[in-house]
């Protein structure tokens, strides 16, 4: 049987992966990509969290954080899309508007 | 029966109030109804109230305590005594025919609900002057008296030269009431009471006793009497403030009526014959008030000597008249002062509302050079305007004559030691008063038209709804001398101590009639007889001549003094300073350094996601090495 520490790392290397991205990337669709990575890492912990503890509350916690995630990337991509169509802008560093 | 008399101040007030809310909706002849009839029934009420009085009673009445706070008790209360019953029947009496009057001569203005509405409000403040049994209200109907005339002489307030006199009448009163204010004050803290009848019974207490004033021991008494006759001077127009009264005029004639014959001016001679207790207590006082008013007699009657315009002439008149009444309060016959304020208050309202007759034929024309021979067209408003001319100029019989000569009597008799000058100076008054009303006469209503034939055709006697109140006064001017005021404020007010012997008293009579024929006499010779005398002897005298007719350059002095300073320093230094430099440094400096601090912490905002994202890990990491290390 995989031990959970195997698990865990797989969950680690992707959350990085996913964050690292999320920082480094400009690219709008690619920051949202890397986030989809990030909340799939936490849904892997859940899961082997809820597997080796015999326990079902996690799963379900899986199925929710998915349908938010998938409700969230909805949002997500109408901003980009709507960013894109009116400023033709799909570069994070070129969207400083805010900057105070 | 007593709790009915507050009815007098009822009727003007719910007239007023009536004509203001809901008059403009009405067509005039409801607002003419509702605003003379309310000062009818006053007029009404206020006859039972002085019959009453002629029985020999005082009717006081507290309707309710107004102000309760630790020693100061005010209730609102009346007091109906001679000398109320007196300034009751004047106020009413002259005020309705001035509202009746006001009727035909205010037809067709626009304002004319509103005119109803501050006429009744008017009378309303001079009743509660007049008829309270306090300082405050007497305080309170004196400002309010005040705040009628503003609305009153800046009636036609789209005319630049009216809003301004509202405002100087209005301005100048404060200066005077800021005096009267202090006297009260002074008063309450000395004997704790502001009732009349308290305060005459606590006054010998405090006789003798000194205030410290900057070091000066003053009489308490006297500061007190002096700062009240501080208001008396503002709001009856004597010198240093009667700069107002002249100014007035820019009003519809029939409020310079009210405000002249009935209402206002007559105040202080009121509120000094009301106090006679207090002032009879302090020597000084009383030979301020006599000699400030036998000075401002003199001294306005000299301008009104050359004016051109016949309101002017007439309001100088009154400044002179209410001369003679404080000059013979100051000579303690403070009756003799009430009975000339009775008299005065039917012969100026007729000489106003005659002016206001001519000035309507004449379509608003003052100048009474360019008048003349109007007797023929008009000849009630001329009979009745010699009537009052002959009794503002004493003559035998009629009653100007009575109080005038009871004035020149009690002054010359009088124990005081100014009290020979103030006769010489009212006796050649007389004679000026004489000729300025007669120079009047001849000159607008004797000789030949001097305008435009057209203007001529124009002239016409007044409708009968202005001469009926014209004729009723001229009967008025000539009978109501035949009641002896004085013998009947006598109880009230005090017998003044004389000293010449009553054989005097016919020579002293004999004088002031000779000035007066004199007067007339010299009027008749300059205007009638010999029209170029008056050309001659202005070119002669030129220099007086020009000071009389820029009166005194007073206005000129005060502007250099007062007006002229007051603007500069509120330029210079309220604008440049306080307002600019305090006031709005303050209001723009705070959002101004709100601003510079949040310029140091904005950079934060990058507005960058990336960088948010950044923050945010961080700040987990600090949060989960935080808790590792627990």
């Amino acid at each position: 049987m995989i031990p959970l520490s195997w698990y865990l790392i797989l969950s680690a290397t992707l959350f990085s992966i996913g964050l690292i991205g999320f920082i480094i990337r400009r690219d709008l669709i690619v920051m949202l990509m890397c986030l989809e990575i990030m909340f799939n890492a936490v849904n892997v912990a859940f899961a082997s969290f809820s597997y080796y503890n015999a326990n079902l509350t996690g799963q379900i916690f899986v199925l929710f954080s998915i349908a938010i995630a998938a409700s969230e990337a909805v949002i997500g991509l109408a901003i980009v899309l709507a960013i894109v169509r009116n400023t033709g802008i799909n570069h994070s560093d070129e969207i400083n508007s805010l900057r105070g | 029966m007593k709790e009915y008399y507050i009815l007098i101040l009822l009727f003007p007030l719910a007239g007023f109030l009536f004509n203001i809310l809901i008059g403009r909706f009405l067509s005039t002849k409801w607002v003419s109804c509702i605003g003379t009839f309310s000062i009818f029934g006053s007029l009404i009420v206020s006859i039972f109230a002085i019959l009453e009085v002629f029985q020999g009673k005082t009717i006081e009445y507290n309707v309710y305590t107004w102000i309760l706070s630790d020693d100061l008790k005010i209730s609102f209360g009346y007091l109906i005594d001679q000398l109320t019953a007196v300034m009751l029947f004047v106020v009413c009496f002259v005020g309705w025919l001035i509202h009746i009057y006001s009727v035909g001569y205010m037809h067709g203005d626009p304002g004319y609900s509103r005119y109803f509405a501050y006429l009744n409000l008017f009378v309303f403040s001079m009743l509660l002057l007049v008829m309270g049994n306090n300082l405050v209200m007497l305080y309170f109907g004196w400002e309010a008296v005040g705040l009628c005339s503003y609305f009153l002489i800046g009636f036609w307030y789209e005319k630049k030269s009216a809003s301004d006199a509202g405002k100087k009448a209005f301005i100048v009163n404060r200066v005077g009431d800021f005096g009267f204010a202090l006297g009260i004050f002074l008063l309450f803290i000395s004997v704790y009471s502001l009732n009349y009848t308290d305060v005459f019974q606590k006054i010998p207490e405090i006789q003798g006793k000194t205030l410290n004033l900057l070091g000066w021991h003053v009489d308490l008494i006297t500061l007190i009497t002096l700062l009240l006759f501080c208001g008396a001077v503002g709001k009856s127009a004597q010198i240093p403030l009667y700069v107002w009264l002249p100014d007035a005029m820019e009003g519809p004639t029939p409020v310079s009526a009210l405000i002249h014959a009935a209402t206002m001016v007559t105040a202080g001679v009121f509120m000094v014959s009301r106090l006679s207790p207090l002032y009879n207590l302090s020597e000084v006082a009383l030979a301020v008030v006599a000699i400030t008013g036998t000075v401002t007699a003199f001294y306005s009657a000299t301008i009104g000597l050359v004016q051109r315009d016949i309101k002017r002439i007439i309001a100088y008149s009154t400044i002179s008249q209410i001369g003679y009444m404080f000059a013979a309060c100051g000579v303690v016959a403070y009756g003799a002062g009430v009975f000339h304020l009775y008299t005065h208050a039917f012969f100026k309202a007729l000489l106003f509302l005659g002016a206001g007759s001519v000035m309507h034929a004449m379509a608003g024309q003052l100048d009474i050079y360019k008048m003349g021979g109007l007797k023929k067209k008009m000849p009630i408003t001329y009979i009745t305007f010699l009537i009052a001319a002959l009794t503002i100029s004493g003559i035998p019989g009629l009653s100007g004559f009575f109080s005038k000569d009871e004035i020149l009597w009690y002054a010359f008799a009088s124990a005081k030691p100014y009290g020979k000058f103030v006769w010489i100076l009212l006796t050649i008054t007389a004679a000026l008063t004489a000729f300025y009303t007669f120079r009047i006469v001849f000159v607008a209503f004797h000789g030949k038209f001097r305008g435009t034939e057209e203007e001529f055709k124009h002239v016409h006697e007044a409708p009968s709804i202005m001469t009926i109140p014209l004729i009723v006064l001229a009967f008025g001017s000539i009978l109501v001398g035949y009641f002896s005021i004085p013998h009947f404020l006598d109880p009230l007010l005090g017998e003044p101590k004389l000293v010449a012997p009553d054989e005097q008293k016919k020579m002293v009579m004999a004088f002031s009639i000779i000035a007066g024929l004199l007067g007339i006499a010299i009027a008749w010779y300059m205007y009638l007889a010999k029209p170029t005398i008056p050309e001659k002897l202005t070119n002669t005298f030129k220099g007086v001549y020009k000071i009389l007719w820029n009166k005194y350059y007073v206005d000129e002095l005060y502007s250099f003094l007062f007006v002229k300073p007051t603007l500069w320093i509120s330029y210079k230094f309220i604008e440049r300073f306080t307002d600019i430099r305090i006031i709005e440094g303050i209001v723009n400096g705070v959002p101004a350094l709100i601003y510079k601090i949040s310029r140091l912490i904005r950079p934060v905002q990058t507005g960058q996601i990336q960088h948010y994202a950044i923050f945010m890990i961080l700040g987990i990491i600090v949060f989960v090495l935080m808790i590792l290390s627990m």
